[in-house]
């Protein structure tokens, strides 16, 4: 009755297709190798030769070396930091960063939907939010800490400044985007304004709105660490300010190498998420032969 | 079914209905004007029309999405205001929800009706099974061919039991096999004894044949702006099978008089669209 076009998995492939898969897969495993090889020769030819030119022609003082940062590294997890121990640190740098986040990225969904549905709004507002997007943020995070002092709060605000923002501006379009087609559906279908709200506008703008949550938990670091780069009395950023005060330039990277990593494993997280929030999407094209 | 207020009035009326949109250049444009049709509970309403007549305007002043410029649309003898009670709306797009699975796309409408999640569920099953989905309840819409989302769609449609109907070319976007079959079903789902049965159907298409197939009656409508320029009873006895009847010579006899009315107005199209062209 139901043309089965559509059905995912071949059933009771034949043996030729059954050979072809295996082939394919094969010829995929070993591209995969391929690159994985080159990658690490290559990281350990950056590092080897870095190594190798700090210990025989440039001055490390300036600019460190591979084997240095990593006796850095070994140092602030055994013995700590000039500061208390290095997961303090970490700790609190992570939970401003956080904070910051969660603010801005409920302030920016909530308001950028709000503004991306209504017309008058977003033109009352226009000018205002254009304005406020063109102040160089960074700068900020001084203002902050004459406001909110030494603390806390004033890396939170660094933070959600960075991240309202970018979160925002996608949640506009996303709003923005909403085919009409499927307002017009729900409608008909006897939804009310809020429902409307809820289980149109809001699932619609979802890809628009993790998108910019990549970017975001990556400001929402920058923030934490510029805020305490700018005065604080804890956190990675202060290590790091700490480090070019004393011109310790392995201390500068293992800052460095230590915020990324926290970087990575939450967009690796944000990734999980999308991935759960966003399962009905047709798989991209590009994700078998994404390497 | 919903009461009706006049159980014996006509479904569905438009009294002098004329809609005008502005136009990007800054004019104003008349999709339809003066148009009048009168729609009988139970009635099946074909509609054809030059493209870009005013078809979907038309419906869209049914289901209350677009108000009227000047005339009146008139659901069950009431003025339309908002979305009227009844109301069923199948798009000429595609609108089911991408991110819902089959199941619950056809639960939607019962979920905003305030029945609970498992109530809503209940009744999409059902209507997932008569619509020939059965097994594919839990497939996401990329999942499926284009004739199993516009199944999807007249299950969304259904389940709300609207006792006004209202299918903006529903089948177009299909091959000529899959059209046959859907329009069997939705034959059988319209006159069987399903809960869809007795409701007024207003049906616009650009396929001449499919509106003689389906309709009790064929309106013609003019090169935009959009009136009826003239309304053709089809006399084929129902139930109908789409694929059979086609061949009897009374279908030909009645389609060759649509025809014959609706020519013209194509032929104006044409020559506009040439005329723009040029
Ligand atoms: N929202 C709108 N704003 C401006 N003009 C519109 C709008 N909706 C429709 N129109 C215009 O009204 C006219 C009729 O449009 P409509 O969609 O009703 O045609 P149609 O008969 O359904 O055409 P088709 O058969 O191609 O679907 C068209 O010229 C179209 O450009
Ligand atoms: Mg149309």
């Amino acid at each position: 009755m139901l043309p089965d076009t559509s059905e995912r998995e071949v059933v009771g492939a034949d043996d030729g297709q059954a050979r072809a898969i295996a082939q394919s897969r094969a010829a995929r495993r070993r591209r995969l190798a391929g690159i994985n090889v080159v990658r690490v020769l290559l990281v350990v030819a950056v590092l080897g030769s870095w190594e190798l030119a700090a210990t025989h022609w440039i001055d490390p003082f300036y600019y460190s070396k591979p084997s240095a940062i990593w006796g850095r590294l070994v140092d602030w997890f055994t013995t700590g930091t000039s500061q208390g121990s290095i997961w303090t640190q970490i700790a609190v740098t992570l939970e401003e960063a956080l904070i910051g986040f969660a603010l801005g990225s409920v302030g920016g969904v909530v308001l950028g939907i709000v503004l991306g549905r209504s017309r008058f709004l977003s033109d009352v507002c226009a000018p205002f939010i254009k304005a406020a997007n063109a102040i160089p943020r960074i700068i900020l995070a001084s203002l902050f800490v004459i406001w909110f002092g030494l603390g806390m709060s004033s890396k939170v605000a660094t933070a959600f400044v960075l991240v309202f923002f970018a979160v925002f501006f996608n949640a506009f379009q996303g709003a923005r985007e909403v085919d009409r087609n499927l307002v017009n559906n729900a409608r008909i279908l006897g939804a009310s304004r809020m429902q409307v709200l809820t289980t149109i506008v809001v699932p619609s703008a979802t890809s628009w709105i993790l998108a910019s949550l990549h970017s975001a938990f990556g400001f929402a670091i920058i923030g934490a660490v510029v805020g305490e780069y700018s005065g604080a009395d804890k956190g990675l950023g202060l290590l790091i300010n700490h480090a070019q005060g004393t011109f310790d330039s392995a201390g500068i990277y293992a800052g460095m190498i230590i915020i990324t990593v926290i970087a990575l494993l939450a967009e690796w997280l944000l990734t999980l998420l999308e991935r759960r929030l966003l399962r009905w999407r047709p798989p991209a094209s590009s994700l078998e032969a994404q390497i | 079914m919903p009461t009706q207020a006049t159980p014996d009035g006509p479904a569905i009326e438009l009294r002098g209905a004329t809609k005008r949109f502005r136009s990007s250049s800054g004019g104003v444009h008349t999709a339809i004007r003066d148009l009048d049709l009168t729609v009988k509970s139970g009635e099946f309403v074909a509609v054809v029309g030059p493209t870009g007549c005013g078809k979907s305007t038309t419906l869209s002043l049914v289901s209350g999405l677009e108000p009227a410029s000047e005339g009146q649309a008139l659901v069950h003898g009431r003025p339309v205001v908002g979305i009227p009670e009844g109301v069923g709306y199948m798009f000429q797009n595609d609108a089911v929800l991408p991110w819902r699975s089959v199941l619950d796309n056809v639960a939607t409408g019962p979920r905003y009706r305030g029945l609970t999640k498992r109530a809503a569920r209940e009744k999409a099953r059902d209507w997932v099974e008569r619509v020939g989905l059965g097994g594919f309840e839990s497939y996401y819409p990329h999942q499926l061919s284009g004739g199993m989302r516009k199944r999807v769609a007249l299950a969304q449609t259904l389940v709300g039991e609207p006792s006004i109907l209202l299918m903006d070319e529903p089948f177009s976007a299909l091959d000529v096999q899959t059209r046959s079959l859907m329009q069997d079903e939705l034959l059988r789902l319209w006159s069987g004894t399903g809960t869809a049965r007795g409701a007024a159907v207003v049906f616009v298409t650009h396929d001449l044949e499919e509106a003689v197939v389906l309709g009790d009656r064929v309106v013609v409508m003019t090169a935009g702006p959009a009136t009826v320029k003239a309304s053709f009873d089809v006399p084929l006895e129902r139930p109908r099978d789409a694929e059979e009847i086609r061949l009897t010579p009374e279908f030909l006899d009645i389609y060759r008089e649509v025809w014959e009315s609706l020519r013209g107005e194509v032929q104006i199209t044409r020559e506009r669209g040439a005329g723009n062209a040029a």
